[in-house]
C-alpha cells in the first residue's frame, strides 16, 4: 500500500516532466498544425545556453530569464528562415525539416558542450518531503506548479487576447485569416517563439532531475507525445493532465504488471498513442472534430 | 536497339565476373608500419546515445600525442585514426574494414562497445589483425580467447567485478536480502550474471531485481519497488546519470541499504552530485571497486601517474573535465599499447605485437597501485584484480587487499 | 522518352555490374549496404511518395527483416537465400497489420504513431531474449560464396544484393506504371474522389504499407548478413529517420531517388566525419534542411527538372500540399 502510494507520487513527479514538454508540443501544434519533432532538442539546446550563461558567471535566475528570451527570439528567427519557406508545403516536408532541426540541434549541442553529463541548478529549492512515508521532492511540486502556471497563462492568452485569437485563427483558417488582415506568417513565427519559450522553461525544470546532456530529451519526448495525445493534442490542459496520467500509469504498470515490467514502457507509450488516435483522436480533453467530406 | 543493349549488358556482366576473380591481395603483416610511423585505428561513438564514452578515445589520442612529442615509439610516431561509428554495429563493421583495407592500419585499438566489437571480431581474427585493448567490460573477450586469439580486452570485466561484490556480501553479511537495479543491456546483464554466479548456491539472496532503460527519465519507480521488497542490500549496476538518480532516490525514500556501485559510476563528480542532492547519507558507505587511479581524489595529487595525467590533459585536452575518469582510462589503454609496441623493438609485425600483447606484465602508471596488467596466450584478461573501496565522507578508501576475481572464478571451475 | 529511361537503366546496371572489379573489396562491401538501403527507400517511395502515407517507423521492419534472417540462420540453420525472402514475407505480414491500423490515421498523426513505433523497437527486441538473443544480439556466420564461384564473399554478396535490388526496382516500376500505381496516386491526391471512382482506398493503402514493409524487411536482411550481427542497438529510432531522410533527399517522385538516397545515407556520414569527426550529424541535418528548402523533390527531382525543361509531370506534386492537414477537418 505504501509502495503503491509512492509509485503514484513518483509517477506524478515523472509525469510532470512529460507534462511540461507536452505543453510546448501542443503550442506548436495549435499554432501550426504540425508536430515539431525537434521540440525536445530545442528545449535541450536552450537549457545548455542557460548552463553556459551560469558558467560564465550570470546569476542563476538572470540566466533563466535571459534563456527564455533567447529561446523565444531564436525560435522566431528560426521560423522566419527555415520554416517559412516550407509553410505551405506538404506535411511531409515540414516533418522532414523538423527532423532535420532535431539532428542539427543534437549535433550542435554535442559539438559545443560534449556528452559528459552535467549537473544543472534547480530553480526550485531541493528539499525532500516525506508525507506518511511517501517521499518526493519540492522540485517535483515546483515542476507541476510552474507547468500549471504556464498552462494558465497560455490558456488565457489564447482565449482572451487579440493576438492569441489571431494565432488560433491563423492556424485553423489561414486563408480566411489573411483576408481579415491577420499576418498569418508572423502568427506562425509567434507560435514557434512561444513554444520554444515554454520548451526552455521545461528544459530548465527538467535538467536538474535528468541531468544535462545532448541526449537528455530523447526518451522524454516520446512520453511527452504520448501524454499530449492522451490528453488531447490541441488542448494545453490536456497536455498537462495527459503527461501526469501517463507518468502514473507507466509506474503502476511497471511495478505491478510483471509482463510489462520496467522495460516495456516505450512500447506502452506507443500503444497508448495508437489506441487513443484510433479510438478517440481528440484525446481525453480535446474537441472532437467532424471531418466534412 | 534493345537487343544489342541486352547483349551489351550480358557481356559486361560476364566480364565483371571474370575480372573480379582476380584474387584479392591478402593483407600484409606489416601494413601500417613505416620507418617513421605506425598507423592504428579504432571506432568510438562520437555521436549518438553512447557518446559520453567517447572521452575514452580522446584520452588515448592525447596520450599518443604526448608520446609522439617525446620521440615516439622507437623513433616512430603513432598515428591514431579514430572514427565515429555512432555505436551502430553495421557502421563499425564498415569503418573497421575501411581502416584495415584502405587506411591499412597496423592494428585496431580501443574500439568501444560490446556490440560493435562483437561484430568486427570474426573479421579481424580471420584477417589476422590485432584487436587490441577493447573498451568494453564484457567477459567474452577473455572467455573466448581460444576462438579469437587476436582479440584482447583491458579493463576488469563486469562479471568479475560483480563476483567481487558477491564474495564480499557472503563474507560480511551472509544473510542479506539483495535488490538489484541494472541497466537493461549488455553492461547490466553482465553484472547480473556475475552476481548470480558469484553467489553460487546462495543466489536466492536476490529478492528483487528491476531494470531501467536509458530512455527512462528517472528510476524512482524502480527504487520504490526494490525498497518494498524488504531488501537490505542494493546493487546499483548503472551508468553515471542513473547511478546518481538511484543513490538520490534511495536516500529520499528513506531507505538505507548497503549499496554496491558499479565502478563506471564512481568518479568524484558523480559522487559529489549525488551527495549534493541526496545528502551525505546517499553516498556514505557505498562500496565499489577501483582499478585505475581516481583523478578526483586529492590523495592522488602527488602521484606520478596522476601528474602525468594532468600534464597531458592540460596540454592536449585543456577543456576536458579533469575529474571525468574516462580520459584517464583511455590513457591507461594507450600506455599499454605503447608498451606493447615498444617491446616489439625492430620487429613491428602483427604477429609480434600479438606476442607482446600475450606476454604482458606491466606496471601501468594510471592503474591502481599494485594492480598489474598481465596476460598470456591463454589469458586475455589483462586486468583481473581490483581494489574493494568504500566511500567515506567524500573519498573512496581501500578496505583491504586487492582481490583477483578471475582467480576466484577459475577456482570454481 | 521511355527508351531513354531504359538506356539509362542499362548503363547504370552495367556500371553496377562491373564496379567491383575496379574497387577494393571493402568498397564493394559498402555498396552492398547501398543496395539494401535502396530497397528500403524504394518501399518508402511507394508508401509515402506514391501513396502519401508518412512513416517514421520503417526501422521496425528493417529490424524484423534482420532478426528474421538471423534467427532462422542461428536457430534453424536456414541458409540466407531462403532467409531473405522469408524476412520479406514476415515483415510484409506484420506490415498488413500495421497498415490496417494506419488506415485510420492520417498525415501527422500517422507520423507520430510510427515515430513511437520506431522508438519502441529496441525494448521489444530486448524483451524476448530467448528468441532474439536479448541485448547481446545474435552473431551470424559469414557469407560463403558457393565453391564453384571463384569470387570473394564481399563481392559475391554485393552481386546478390544488387541482383535483388535490380529485380525489385524493375518490378516496382512495372507495377507503378500500371493500374496499381494509378490507384495509389489517385488515393494520395484525393482519397474521396478516388473511392468514388471505384478505387478501394482501404485495400490499396494497406497494400502500400505491406509492400513497403516487405521491401524494408528484405533490406534489413540484406544489411544484417554482411554485418553478420544483429542487436537492438542497430535498430533504434535513428535508423528509421535515416531511411526516411534518404527517401526524401533522394527524391520521392522518381525511383531513381532510391539509388540516390541510398548513396547519400551510406556515404554522407562518412564524408561528414572528414569535415569534423565529432559532428557528422550537424552536417547531415543542415544538408537535409538545405535540400528540403531548395529542392523539395529531392536530388532526383532536381536532376529531373534539370534535364526535362518542360512541365513537370503530375507526379511532381507528390510533395505538394496534398497530404491531409488534420487541423482543417473541423465542423463549422
Amino acid at each position: 500500500m505504501h509502495e503503491f502510494a509512492q509509485q503514484i507520487v513518483s509517477g506524478l513527479a515523472t509525469g510532470s516532466i512529460f507534462a511540461s514538454v507536452a505543453l510546448a508540443l501542443v503550442l506548436i501544434y495549435r499554432s501550426m498544425g504540425v508536430i515539431n519533432f525537434a521540440q525536445g532538442e530545442m528545449a535541450m539546446f536552450t537549457t545548455f545556453i542557460a548552463w553556459q550563461l551560469i558558467q560564465m558567471g550570470m546569476p542563476v535566475w538572470a540566466a533563466f530569464a535571459t534563456t527564455i528570451v533567447i529561446a523565444f527570439l531564436g525560435a522566431v528567427a528560426l521560423e522566419r528562415t527555415v520554416i517559412r519557406p516550407v509553410e505551405r508545403a506538404s506535411q511531409l516536408t515540414v516533418v522532414i525539416v523538423t527532423l532535420g532541426l532535431l539532428i542539427v540541434f543534437n549535433g550542435l549541442a554535442g559539438l559545443f558542450w560534449g556528452y559528459v553529463i552535467k549537473s544543472f541548478p534547480s530553480p526550485f529549492p531541493s528539499a525532500p518531503i516525506d508525507i506518511a512515508g511517501v517521499s518526493f521532492n519540492s522540485q517535483d511540486i515546483g515542476i507541476i506548479v510552474v507547468s500549471l502556471a504556464a498552462l494558465g497563462l497560455i490558456s488565457l492568452f489564447f482565449a482572451k487576447t487579440k493576438v492569441g485569437l489571431a494565432m488560433r485563427a491563423a492556424a485553423l483558417y489561414p486563408d480566411q485569416s489573411r483576408v481579415l488582415g491577420i499576418r498569418v506568417s508572423w502568427m506562425l513565427a509567434l507560435g514557434w517563439g512561444l513554444a520554444a519559450a515554454v520548451g526552455a522553461i521545461s528544459g530548465i525544470m527538467v535538467a536538474p532531475v535528468v541531468f544535462l546532456d545532448p541526449n537528455m530529451m530523447q526518451g522524454i519526448v516520446v512520453y511527452a507525445f504520448a501524454g499530449a495525445v492522451l490528453g488531447g493534442i490541441e488542448s494545453p490542459l490536456g497536455a498537462v493532465i495527459g503527461g501526469l496520467v501517463l507518468g502514473v500509469a507507466l509506474n503502476l504498470l511497471g511495478a505491478y504488471v510483471d509482463f510489462i515490467g520496467t522495460d516495456l514502457r516505450l512500447p506502452v507509450a506507443f500503444l497508448i498513442i495508437v489506441v487513443v488516435l484510433l479510438v478517440r483522436p481528440a484525446g481525453l480533453l480535446g474537441r472532437v472534430h467532424v471531418k466534412r467530406v | 536497339m534493345v537487343k544489342s543493349t541486352k547483349t551489351a549488358v550480358g557481356i559486361a556482366a560476364l566480364a565483371a565476373f571474370a575480372l573480379s576473380t582476380v584474387a584479392v591481395t591478402p593483407v600484409r603483416a606489416d601494413d601500417g608500419v613505416t620507418p617513421t610511423e605506425i598507423v592504428i585505428g579504432g571506432t568510438d561513438p562520437f555521436s549518438g546515445p553512447a557518446s559520453a564514452y567517447s572521452s575514452i578515445g580522446k584520452g588515448s589520442a592525447a596520450y599518443f600525442q604526448y608520446v609522439n612529442d617525446h620521440g615516439g615509439v622507437n623513433g616512430r610516431k603513432i598515428t591514431y585514426k579514430n572514427l565515429d561509428d555512432s555505436y551502430s554495429p553495421p557502421q563499425t563493421v564498415q569503418l573497421t574494414r575501411q581502416l584495415v583495407e584502405d587506411d591499412k592500419v597496423f592494428a585496431i585499438f580501443g574500439s568501444l562497445g560490446t556490440g560493435p566489437n562483437t561484430a568486427i571480431r570474426p573479421y579481424l581474427n580471420q584477417k589476422g589483425v590485432p584487436q587490441l585493448f577493447i573498451a568494453s567490460g564484457a567477459s567474452k573477450w577473455g572467455n573466448e580467447v581460444a576462438q579469437y586469439p587476436w582479440t584482447i580486452g583491458w579493463e576488469p570485466d563486469y562479471e568479475s567485478e560483480a563476483v567481487i561484490y558477491a564474495r564480499n556480501i557472503l563474507k560480511e553479511k551472509p544473510n542479506s536480502k539483495i535488490a538489484i537495479i541494472y541497466q537493461n543491456d549488455d553492461f547490466g546483464n553482465d553484472y547480473l550474471r556475475g552476481l548470480t554466479r558469484g553467489l553460487g548456491s546462495h543466489a536466492s539472496m536476490i529478492v528483487k531485481q528491476a531494470s531501467y532503460e536509458v530512455t527512462d527519465p528517472d528510476v524512482s519507480s524502480q527504487i520504490a519497488s526494490l525498497k518494498a521488497s524488504g531488501a537490505d542490500t542494493l546493487m546499483i549496476f548503472a551508468t553515471p546519470k542513473f547511478a546518481i538518480q538511484s543513490m538520490v532516490a534511495t536516500a529520499q525514500q528513506g531507505w538505507k541499504p548497503q549499496i554496491y556501485l558499479s565502478n563506471v559510476s564512481i568518479s568524484e563528480a558523480i559522487m559529489h552530485a549525488a551527495t549534493k542532492v541526496g545528502g551525505a547519507d546517499a553516498t556514505n558507505g557505498i562500496i565499489s571497486t577501483q582499478f585505475v587511479k581516481d583523478p578526483g581524489d586529492p590523495k592522488n595529487a602527488n602521484d606520478p601517474g596522476y601528474k602525468l595525467y594532468k600534464e597531458i590533459m592540460d596540454k592536449y585536452i585543456p577543456t576536458g573535465t579533469l575529474s571525468d575518469g574516462n580520459y584517464l582510462v583511455g590513457m591507461a589503454f594507450a600506455y599499454t599499447m605503447v608498451d606493447v609496441l615498444q617491446r616489439c623493438g625492430k620487429d613491428v609485425t602483427r604477429a609480434n605485437v600479438m606476442k607482446m600483447a600475450d606476454s604482458l606484465n606491466e606496471v601501468n602508471p594510471f592503474a591502481y597501485p599494485g594492480i598489474l596488467v598481465s596476460t598470456s596466450a591463454t589469458n586475455h584478461f589483462p586486468m583481473t584484480s581490483a581494489a574493494l573501496v568504500r566511500y567515506d565522507n567524500g573519498r573512496f578508501i581501500p578496505t583491504g587487499a586487492l582481490i583477483d576475481a578471475r582467480a576466484i572464478i577459475k577456482a570454481e571451475k | 522518352m521511355k527508351t531513354n529511361r531504359l538506356v539509362l537503366f542499362g548503363v547504370v546496371a552495367i556500371v553496377i555490374a562491373i564496379f567491383p572489379a575496379f574497387v577494393p573489396s571493402y568498397v564493394s562491401f559498402e555498396f552492398t549496404y547501398v543496395a539494401a538501403y535502396a530497397i528500403a527507400i524504394l518501399g518508402l517511395i511507394v508508401l509515402t511518395g506514391k501513396n502519401g502515407q508518412i512513416s517514421l517507423g520503417h526501422g521496425a521492419f528493417l529490424a524484423i527483416g534482420g532478426y528474421t534472417v538471423a534467427i532462422l540462420a542461428t536457430k534453424a540453420g536456414v541458409p540466407f537465400w531462403i532467409g531473405i525472402p522469408l524476412a520479406g514475407i514476415v515483415s510484409g505480414i506484420i506490415g498488413i497489420g500495421i497498415g490496417l491500423v494506419a488506415l485510420r490515421l492520417e498525415g501527422v498523426y500517422l507520423a507520430l504513431a510510427t515515430f513511437a513505433m520506431a522508438v519502441s523497437v529496441p525494448s521489444l527486441l530486448k524483451r524476448f531474449t530467448d528468441l532474439t538473443g536479448g541485448s547481446g544480439g545474435l552473431v551470424l556466420d559469414p557469407v560463403t560464396p558457393p565453391s564453384w564461384l571463384p569470387i570473394d564473399s564481399e563481392r559475391f554478396f554485393y552481386y546478390v544484393a544488387w541482383a535483388i535490388a535490380g529485380v525489385l526496382i524493375v518490378f516496382t516500376a512495372v507495377l507503378l506504371e500500371g493500374r496499381v500505381g494509378r490507384a495509389l496516386r489517385a488515393i494520395r491526391d484525393n482519397e474521396v474522389a478516388a473511392s468514388s471512382f471505384g478505387v478501394n482506398p482501404y485495400f490499396y493503402k494497406t497494400l502500400a504499407f505491406s509492400w513497403s514493409a516487405v521491401y524494408a524487411g528484405i533490406a534489413g536482411a540484406l544489411a544484417a548478413i554482411p554485418t553478420a550481427f544483429v542487436s537492438p542497438d542497430t535498430y533504434n529510432f535513428n535508423l528509421s529517420v535515416t531511411v526516411l531522410i534518404g527517401a526524401v533527399l533522394g527524391g520521392l517522385e522518381s525511383l531513381w531517388g532510391a539509388l540516390l538516397g541510398a548513396l547519400v545515407i551510406e556515404f554522407l556520414p562518412l564524408w561528414a566525419q572528414k569535415i569534423n569527426a565529432a559532428a557528422p550529424s550537424v552536417v547531415y541535418g543542415v544538408a537535409l534542411i538545405a535540400v528540403m528548402l531548395t529542392m523539395p523533390g529531392g536530388i532526383a527531382g532536381g536532376l529531373i527538372r534539370l534535364f526535362h525543361r518542360r512541365e513537370p509531370k503530375a507526379d511532381a506534386r507528390a510533395v505538394g500540399p496534398v497530404v491531409a492537414v488534420p487541423v482543417q477537418h473541423s465542423s463549422e
